[in-house]
């Protein structure tokens, strides 16, 4: 059984033009790393949230979203709690944001032993010792009696990946975990993901822009458009030969790196912009930035979520687009070169 | 501001021996030390660092916002005013360096049109006919691939990459010798970042400005920039064409710097490893 199951989950505000979650599907296991990567308003935020049951207030909301067997859409309040203080813990983009600014880090971090589970001052304070340990923070002890505002953003984002420890989740959602961070601290608290994650079995969901990171980190990915679930494949497939044309797009779009000498090839970006919650489209959502799309034909109803080869694709004419190997991913030539840096 | 054509021999932009240090009670901090470069008509500068590095403190000193403890800035053989006084030298200033911002939410005026803040900077900069202001807004508004729509649009009705690209627009009317973007793009949308990226590769091929762009993502800068300049802990690490950078990267700093772009087959663990080695670098400052 999946660690995290999402099925056909829906998520409906009023006024909005289109849902901001149109019939998601994605699971997760145990001991297994997955991508979930989208632009703004794609509504991978809101996936991650309703991992924690977390759904927009006054939203219409359809499906499943299970955690290790239990259902969160109508949970009751005390399964909800179960779920959020056992199972699933999450990481926020904003280390600063998700912490009382007047309040020790060592307050911070043995609030919910002591008072979720009665531990005393002694036992907590020293399972926050070992969690600060684990996450690589030099002087643990010394943190404890720290204010957030000692420490820098990427020891911070250790603190909270700490805290998110204490609950000992089998679960652990990543909303944008290293965007604020400088790349260097991004691969150290990387790092120090993966390694708890191989400790403990742990399977992580990861919430990204970045499509790199994501097949640097992910064995998984689901590229994730406008509410949908476009592509999903393993990332090296994703990678190899991306089958939606958002997903090459996407690709395409990231200067490569390293590439020959000489001058780098012109980016090959999507044009327009990612739809907001204003509009909708009865067809395809990506039709309108689409390069492949055909009138007639990609504008009449949404793609289903089907099996490609290796991949599962939400387009219209990926079974012609596949046909034709390299059609879509022209656009991501450039990222596809192999890489000559090493590391 | 002199008005008579550049040299080609003689670089756009001149920076020697900058210095800015803050003083946070008794101690003081080197935000930027000895910074020396120059960027010809035409060319594109990268500064790359992470946070502390010193690279806003440099784009801040370029655009007058920081005054330097030492060092010189030169714009077309000209030292950029230490003080500036009067309308006349903060026009000459203003045409001197223009800047865009990394927040594209928060660098336009919301109360106005689009169209009316670029209408506003031509006219504050001597274009007095209306229907000469109206036709140069146009043209400026299209060349970053805007239309007339988005020209009537409060800046919020706006995306973010439309709104940079007004940014953008915005600071050409002035008709900067320089054009400091400092991380204009890193708050995009990659998508919408690429369009962006190439609009800038566009404009050093149309209009002969130079570009000083500070960012954090070497992939960028290799893209917009032919030179970059690495920066940690507001000393240069290394400075060369951008190309030799990326493949032959001298300093260990920028190895780490590399390395720490995520792709496929990353390691983050020798990343991390690598950055604690250079940690010794950090304390005693870099050499």
């Amino acid at each position: 059984m999946a660690l995290l199951e999402y099925e056909s989950l829906s998520i409906a505000l009023p006024g909005m033009a289109r849902p901001v979650l149109d019939g998601i599907s994605l699971s997760v296991f145990a001991g297994e790393v997955v991508a979930l990567v989208g632009e703004s308003g794609s509504g991978k935020s809101v996936t991650a949230r309703a991992a924690l049951g977390l759904f927009p207030a006054g939203a219409g909301i359809d499906g499943r979203v299970r955690v290790d067997g239990t259902d969160l859409v109508g949970a009751d309040a005390a399964s909800l709690r179960a779920v959020r203080t056992t199972k699933a813990s999450m990481i926020f983009q904003d280390p600063r944001a998700g912490i009382n600014p007047v309040r020790r880090i060592g307050d911070f971090l043995t609030e919910s032993l002591r008072l979720g589970r009665g531990w005393s001052k002694d036992r907590a304070n020293a399972r926050a010792v070992e969690l600060l340990t684990a996450v690589g923070l030099p002087d643990p002890a010394r943190h404890l009696n720290q204010y957030p505002h000692e420490l820098s953003g990427g020891m911070l984002q250790r603190v909270m990946i700490a805290a998110a420890l204490t609950a000992e989740p089998r679960l652990l959602l990543c909303d944008e975990p290293t965007t604020a961070l400088d790349v260097s601290t991004q691969a150290e608290i990387m790092a120090i993901l993966g390694k708890l994650q191989r400790e403990h079995g742990l399977g992580l969901l990861l919430i990204t822009h970045d499509i790199e990171l994501a097949a640097a980190a992910c064995d998984r990915i689901y590229v994730m458009y406008a509410g949908r679930i476009v592509e999903t494949a393993t990332t090296a497939e994703l990678f190899a030969a991306p089958r939606h044309p958002y997903t090459a797009g996407l690709l395409g779009s990231s200067p490569p790196l390293s590439a020959p000498d000489g001058p780098v090839a012109r980016l090959t970006p999507i044009p327009g912009a990612p739809m907001g919650l204003l509009d909708s489209a009865p067809g395809c959502s990506f039709a309108s930035r689409c390069r492949f799309a055909r009138p007639g034909h990609c504008d009449q109803s949404p793609p289903p979520l089907e099996r490609q080869g290796p991949a599962l694709v939400a387009c219209h004419r990926a079974h012609e687009l596949t046909a034709t190997p390299g059609a879509v991913a022209v656009a991501a030539a450039g990222s596809l070169s192999p890489s000559k840096e090493d590391s | 501001m002199t008005t008579d054509p550049t040299p080609a021999a003689r670089p756009l932009l001149q920076v020697s021996g900058l210095r800015k240090t803050y003083r946070t009670g008794a101690a003081e901090v080197v935000a930027v030390d000895d910074l020396s470069f120059s960027v010809r008509a035409g060319g594109a500068l990268g500064i790359v660092g992470e946070s502390g590095s010193g690279k806003t403190t440099t784009a801040r000193m370029l655009i007058g916002l920081e005054r330097p403890d030492a060092g010189r800035i030169l714009v077309q053989g000209e030292p950029l005013a230490a003080t500036v006084r009067g309308k006349e030298a903060r026009l000459a200033r203003a045409k001197a360096v223009q800047i865009v911002f990394q927040d594209p939410y928060l660098s336009l005026d919301a109360r106005i049109s689009i169209g009316a803040t670029i209408d506003g900077v031509l006219r504050l900069h001597g274009l007095h006919d209306r229907a000469a202001r109206t036709a140069r807004a146009r043209e400026l508004l299209a060349q970053v691939g805007l239309g007339d729509r988005e020209a009537a649009a409060l800046p919020r009705r706006l995306s973010g990459g439309q709104r940079q690209r007004a940014a953008i627009a915005r600071a050409l009317a002035v008709e900067p010798a320089v054009l400091v973007l400092d991380e204009a793009v890193s708050a995009l949308d990659v998508s919408v970042q690429a369009q962006v990226l190439n609009l800038l590769s566009d404009i050093r091929r149309d209009t002969g400005i130079g570009l000083v762009f500070v960012s954090h993502d070497l992939a960028v800068v290799r893209y917009v920039c032919d030179e970059a300049l690495v920066l940690y802990r507001g000393r240069t690490m290394e400075h060369r064409p951008v190309a030799d950078l990326l493949t032959a990267p001298g300093h260990p700093y920028t190895r780490l710097l590399l390395a720490s772009v995520p792709r496929p087959g990353w390691d983050p663990d020798s990343i991390s490893r690598r950055r604690r080695e250079l940690d010794p670098l950090k304390r005693h400052g870099p050499g």
